[in-house]
């Protein structure tokens, strides 16, 4: 499955490992909730980096105290019409303060690419091939936002009243 | 109105070509249906029984006259040469071509409309008081609000994929013509004890299968703070929204499951532990919205002109003046009332010469503006008491002056079986049947206000159960059968009707609902008492009697 990351098709370091297959003894490894919750300690001493595809709809109080440690956290759409992982990672960047790799797996199609990065994600395991290769063209859809989010981008609102006082200040 | 500025019309640009890209991912098979089809949703397309089914919003029920001529257009060039309006203020076109869509929706983005977030588990669009800014003792425009809140939940980053829809409606008037309650979340401007304008926020009211009046969540919520009040009810629910159910997942569901105060609650702790997020509107930010709406140069006119007095021998112009005419904030204005329930016709349908030509009158007579309400009928905002005569005649031409709103067949249906794949029996030929029985304008003045909702399926899109009269078509062994319900209401007093008896056959419907008014018109305590009001004093029982006794 391509992986895009910080908006460029990249080789994705990260294994996924299943649940009760044996972790390598060293790189970056991905683990479930519950394989990470059973012993956060021990897999945090491992060598290599950490990451944990955690479900959209657990609770993220288990997570937030070991947010330092992880080099990746995983939110999951199990079909794209799931939206409960859009909320966990605005939590998470933006309540949180988790500033690691964020990634979108599950069902990740180019529709969602805007919305996802403006949650916060940087990381997306995209399902089609095509898809991946559209990222950049994709997030060039939109230049204009209502809402204000983690991500910095300039709401409508403020760009109209910066215009009225940059406005008023030249008169 | 609201002016579009250039980002409003760069953002709804980008749409259109974000939309023309799915259409043809779609049409040349890169997307599956499967795919398409949430697409297509966020964008107002339907698949219908025999084609395509485009809604466009208009919000909070404001429309130009440019605008309204370019339904006109879109209907002519798109459709068969007319459109429908909804009860939540959007318009539909029922036989629009899957490759055309895109032009389509280029044309009407050029007057500064859109489709967005029209259908789909979504924010929908913001409704509002078809009589916004012109009421009088309204507390202040709901529409600066509505269109604070319409961009705030345009293309939303976090809650464009809820568990179900989602639908906000705001009143500032103390009769309530947003239905607010039936909404899942309604809001009513009011001002607080030390004079300031905030909102009593109500939230889980809505129809479809399990009907629910909205309850309070919070009496006074500031209106600097109501984005980020909406933001943390719209974060709980996409978090514990059922989505194992379609049936169970709208909001309702979630604060019937909870209870309203554990409900509270959560969403209490939710936006304490939101902080500042840069949601707080301050006064130069509702100033900025508000400093673009722009609101007519008004007359100093007189209260009765000679005019009206000259027309006052007319009947045909008084029974319409006295039917179909407001009072408006400022005097020597009325507020008009079109009426699209003509007699054997489908509730809520416009033909694009229709619509042109009242665009037309608009700006003759309305400076240009035309407002849209959720019973499906049209209103011209601004019109001057001395020419209510001239434009009474107009509308009489055009179809457009049948004097029976807020009557008994001023229908509110949906398409029903006639265009809807959902539905399980047709709507749009019983309101047509009632109207043909209740055509007798006098009879419909002695009955007074009763409101009439058919839903052709148990989605509710009729609003059957808040109607004065609802009738819900079911389906029974391959045949349409008609659930009637009386004492049902949308507005301040919002209650769900109460069943009046079994089920009955499409061909008995029309009798039925003549025995009904026929009981209500025996039993009222007197010619003022409102249909409604005497099913609330003496409850269902006496008129099912009445009805039922012979059947």
């Amino acid at each position: 499955m391509p992986l895009v990351k910080q908006g460029r098709l990249t080789t994705d370091l990260f294994v996924h490992v299943a649940d009760g297959a044996e972790l390598p003894g060293d790189g970056a490894v991905l683990v479930t909730a519950e394989r990470f919750l059973a012993d956060p300690q021990a897999l945090l001493r491992r060598p290599g980096k950490l990451g944990v595809i955690w479900p959209n709809n657990r609770n993220l109080d288990e997570l937030v105290p070991h947010l330092d440690g992880l080099a990746s956290v995983a939110l999951v759409f199990p079909t794209f019409r799931d939206g409960r992982a859009y909320s966990q990672a605005r939590l998470l960047r933006e309540r949180y303060g988790y500033d690691g790799e964020l990634r979108a797996t599950g069902q990740i199609l180019r529709d969602q690419f805007v919305f996802m990065t403006r949650a916060g994600f940087d990381a997306f395991e995209v399902k089609k091939d095509a898809d991946a290769d559209a990222f950049a063209q994709t997030m060039k859809r939109y230049s204009v936002f209502y809402q204000p989010t983690g991500d910095g981008r300039v709401t409508a609102l403020n760009r109209r009243m910066q215009l009225r006082h940059s406005e008023s200040a030249g008169q | 109105m609201y002016a579009y500025d250039e980002l409003d019309r760069t953002l709804i640009n980008e749409r259109v070509s974000e939309f023309r890209d799915q259409v043809k991912r779609r049409l040349s098979g890169e997307l599956t249906e499967d795919e398409f089809k949430i697409l297509r949703l966020q964008n107002g397309v339907y698949l219908q029984l025999h084609a395509y089914m485009f809604r466009v919003a208009i919000p909070y029920g404001t429309l130009s006259s440019k605008q309204l001529r370019r339904f006109a257009h879109v209907a002519r060039r798109y459709d068969r040469g007319y459109g429908h309006f909804t009860t939540r203020q959007n318009i539909q076109f029922n036989w629009i071509k899957l490759a055309e869509l895109p032009d389509a929706l280029a044309d009407l983005a050029e007057v500064g409309i859109h489709a967005m977030q029209t259908s789909g588990n979504n924010m929908r669009n913001v409704t509002s008081d078809q009589w916004a800014g012109v009421a009088p003792g309204e507390i202040e425009d709901p529409r600066i609000w509505s269109e604070l809140i319409r961009q705030h939940t345009t293309l939303h980053p976090e809650f464009s994929f809820l568990p179900r829809k989602f639908k906000i409606a705001i009143t500032a008037a103390e009769h309530d013509r947003a239905a607010i309650k039936i909404h899942d979340i309604g809001l009513r401007l009011h001002k607080n004890a030390d004079g300031e304008t905030g909102f009593e926020v109500l939230v889980g009211g809505g129809l479809g299968r399990t009907p629910f009046i909205a309850k309070t969540i919070k009496p006074f919520v500031s209106g600097r703070d109501i984005l980020s009040y909406i933001e943390a009810i719209l974060r709980v629910y996409n978090q514990y929204g059922r989505r194992d159910n379609i049936y169970k997942a709208r909001i309702k569901i979630l604060v019937h499951e909870l209870g309203i105060e554990k409900f509270a609650k959560e969403v209490d702790e939710e936006w304490k532990a939101m902080g500042d997020v840069g949601l707080t509107l301050d006064h130069t930010a509702i100033e900025e919205v508000r400093s673009r709406f722009s609101y007519p140069a008004y007359e100093k006119l007189p209260h009765m002109p000679d005019e009206l007095k000259q027309a006052a021998h007319d009947k045909l112009f008084e029974r319409w003046r006295k039917n179909s005419v407001s009072a408006h904030k400022v005097q020597g204005y009325s507020i008009v009332t079109l009426s699209l329930k003509p007699v054997g016709g489908p509730p809520g349908d416009a033909t694009a010469e229709q619509m042109d030509a009242v665009a037309d009158l608009a700006d003759k007579y309305s400076f240009g503006e035309i407002r849209v309400g959720h019973e499906q009928n049209l209103a011209l905002p601004h019109v001057a008491k001395r020419d209510l005569p001239a434009l009474f005649k107009a509308l009489d031409r055009l179809g457009l002056a049948t004097p029976n709103v807020n009557l008994v067949t001023d229908i509110i249906a949906c398409p029903g079986l006639d265009y809807c794949s959902l539905a399980n029996a047709r709507s749009i030929p019983i309101a047509q049947e009632l109207t043909r029985r209740f055509a007798n304008h006098d009879t419909a003045d002695l009955i007074g206000r009763l409101h009439i909702n058919i839903s052709g399926c148990i989605n509710a899109c009729g609003h059957h159960h808040v109607g004065h009269i609802g009738i819900l078509g079911v389906e029974k062994n391959g045949e349409e059968f008609y659930q009637i319900t009386i004492g049902g209401r949308a507005d301040e007093n919002a209650q769900l009707g109460t069943l009046i008896g079994p089920a009955v056959p499409y061909a008995e419907v029309a009798d039925v609902i003549e025995d009904i008014v026929e009981a209500y018109l025996a039993l009222r305590d007197r010619p003022e008492e409102l249909f409604v009001d005497t099913v609330k004093r003496l409850g269902v029982e006496p008129i099912r009697e009445r009805v039922y006794a012979t059947r």
